[in-house]
């Protein structure tokens, strides 16, 4: 390769490597406190753990009010995930298939729920889901979830749908597949890759999602963000055991990425570009 | 792509009207009974009209909220934009590095909120918190529990570090989209950088950009968690955005009325600004 051009690369590579260093600093920190004790986290200054300690995981894996706090957010998300793509695919398909009364308004008014603050529906929510008795249970954090993700999730499979050419569903129709075998034994595998991607869009912001789980829930269900916000506020300044179980949030969506890295890219683009 | 004329797909999306509508239309409907109405407790409610939005629309509360959330995500659009187009321009396209970069760059966006307030708290305190004492001592005065500029700052690049990614990925999937066949042919006609970009790559990449800006624009409109958690919407109300404010009003202080009252006056200008980048998108896509 011609020297003169090399350079230029290796220029082009400084950007997104330092863009990549800023990223992890901030973790890097939250990793090093949560191997900090609490008196030298206070102590001052130190750019790693001096005092090495696993105090504040062990905390964590065998307090119940930490673990089970995990349990239920994995339990809520995973619901949501589920509930979420199952009701989105046929619908998606209808969208990107048929014209039918209302369609776009429908698709749009769809769209303006992913546009509500969740701030706006807290209170509401909570009167809602104490009136229909599941308040205080995973469900009702999974269903109110679904809020934005049911229209995310149609959003990018019905962009996944419409790249796969229509003449797929009429050879099938002719060959005499009813539709509902059609679509399953047939269409779904097609678009395999863009239900992993609407999955890990569902995943992702219900994950991360906190006033509505926090406003849903308060002993039995209680995610483990909320634990974190009641513990940072009612039991002073545990910053070690707070980092710790930062730490372990980021675990389940380094997993996610990890599995889907090589759709990423596709699905960001929400299937047509 | 020609669609058919089919009723019957309405049982297709019955499900998911069924979903929303229970979890999109009751609440509103309670917001909106809310709004018009004044209560004294013990569920006797009186007809008030238009009183709250009269009150909260003068009120000078909402409108310093308003106005910090106008100015907040103006800044963040003018720095997340351009810095996600830049480095998705200048990430690798093909090698094992594409993968590096997409799995750390995406890693930010899997962080539960609170989780991202509570990390750029630690490492933003003043005394031993990594960029705090960095900052501090390199000479700068920087406490962002105290002072309301430096607070700003942290909170600006708490949200950049959180979501420019996003903008990053959006713009690499629109490149990697581009056929081979284009640069080819602007290698041919010995065209510049610059042209590439401006000719080949810009025009390529304004549907992904469109839905950058929208998205950005509607999350950072609602930012809730990551703010209060990192500042609580301080010092003083320097960083109270309109979620913050309202959540403060409905759910700490229960004034419902009011709070009400703001939830639609926000509700309807997210709406109203996301219909206008609808509908300029969807008349691009015409086109």
């Amino acid at each position: 390769m011609h020297p003169e051009r090399r350079t230029f690369i290796r220029k082009r590579a400084l950007i997104p490597a330092i863009y990549i260093i800023f990223l992890m600093l901030p973790i890097y920190w939250l990793v090093t406190m949560s191997f900090k004790t609490t008196n030298e986290i206070l102590g001052g200054f130190t750019p790693w753990p001096v005092n090495f300690t696993l105090a504040n995981y062990v905390k964590i894996f065998t307090d119940s009010t930490w673990y089970s706090g995990y349990i239920n957010s994995l339990t809520f998300v995973i619901a949501n995930t589920i509930l979420s793509v199952v009701v989105a695919l046929p619908a998606a398909y209808a969208f990107s298939r048929y014209r039918f009364l209302g369609d776009k308004h429908l698709f749009f008014w769809l769209l303006t729920n992913r546009m509500a603050p969740p701030a706006v529906f807290a209170l509401p929510f909570l009167q809602l889901y104490s009136a229909v008795g599941l308040f205080d249970t995973p469900w009702a954090v999974a269903l109110a979830h679904t809020l934005f993700n049911v229209p995310l999730a149609v959003w990018i499979l019905e962009g996944f749908m419409s790249g796969v050419p229509k003449e797929l569903d009429e050879t099938a129709y002719v060959d005499g597949y009813p539709f509902w075998r059609f679509f399953l034994k047939i269409f779904i595998p097609t678009i395999a890759a863009g239900i992993g991607v609407a999955c890990f869009f569902c995943f992702m912001f219900s994950w991360v999602e906190l006033l509505l789980a926090k406003t849903l829930t308060s002993v039995a269900a209680k995610p483990i963000v909320a634990t974190m916000t009641r513990t940072a506020s009612t039991s002073g300044y545990e910053l070690g055991l707070l980092a710790a179980a930062g730490t372990l949030t980021i675990v389940p969506g380094a997993f996610v990425i990890y599995f889907v890295r090589n759709y990423i890219a596709k699905g960001f683009a929400l299937g047509r570009v | 792509m020609y669609k058919q004329l089919n009723q019957k797909a309405w049982f297709l999306v019955a499900p998911v009207v069924a979903l929303v509508a229970f979890n999109a239309i009751i609440p509103l409907m309670t917001v909106v009974n809310f709004s018009v109405q004044e209560t004294f407790g013990d569920n006797v409610f009186f007809w008030a009209g238009v009183d709250w939005f009269e009150q909260v629309l003068h009120s000078s509360r909402f409108h310093d909220a308003l106005l910090r959330q106008i100015l907040f995500t103006a800044i963040i659009l003018l720095i997340e934009v351009p810095l996600g187009l830049i480095v998705a321009l200048a990430m690798p396209r093909k090698g094992p590095w594409v993968s590096v970069c997409l799995v750390t760059m995406a890693l930010p966006l899997l962080i539960p909120w609170n989780v991202v307030g509570a990390m750029w708290n630690i490492f933003a305190l003043p005394e031993i918190g990594l960029m705090g004492k960095g900052l501090r001592s390199l000479g700068f005065d920087f406490n962002y529990t105290r002072q309301p500029l430096t607070a700003w700052f942290t909170v600006v690049l708490m949200d950049v570090w959180h979501w420019t990614s996003l903008v990053v990925l959006l713009c690499y999937a629109g490149l990697v989209s581009i056929p081979n066949d284009y640069y080819q042919a602007a290698k041919i006609d010995g065209a510049s950088a610059w042209s590439v970009f401006r000719y080949i790559q810009l025009p390529k990449l304004k549907r992904v950009l469109t839905i950058a800006i929208l998205l950005r624009f509607m999350d950072s409109f609602m930012i809730y968690t990551e703010v209060v958690v990192l500042t609580g919407g301080g010092p003083g109300n320097s960083t109270t955005f309109l979620s913050i404010d309202l959540v403060k009003m409905a759910l700490g202080q229960f004034d419902l009325g009011p709070a009400a009252a703001m939830s639609l006056i926000y509700f309807l200008i997210i709406l109203l600004l996301s219909w206008l980048f609808y509908t300029v998108m969807t008349r691009n896509e015409a086109r």
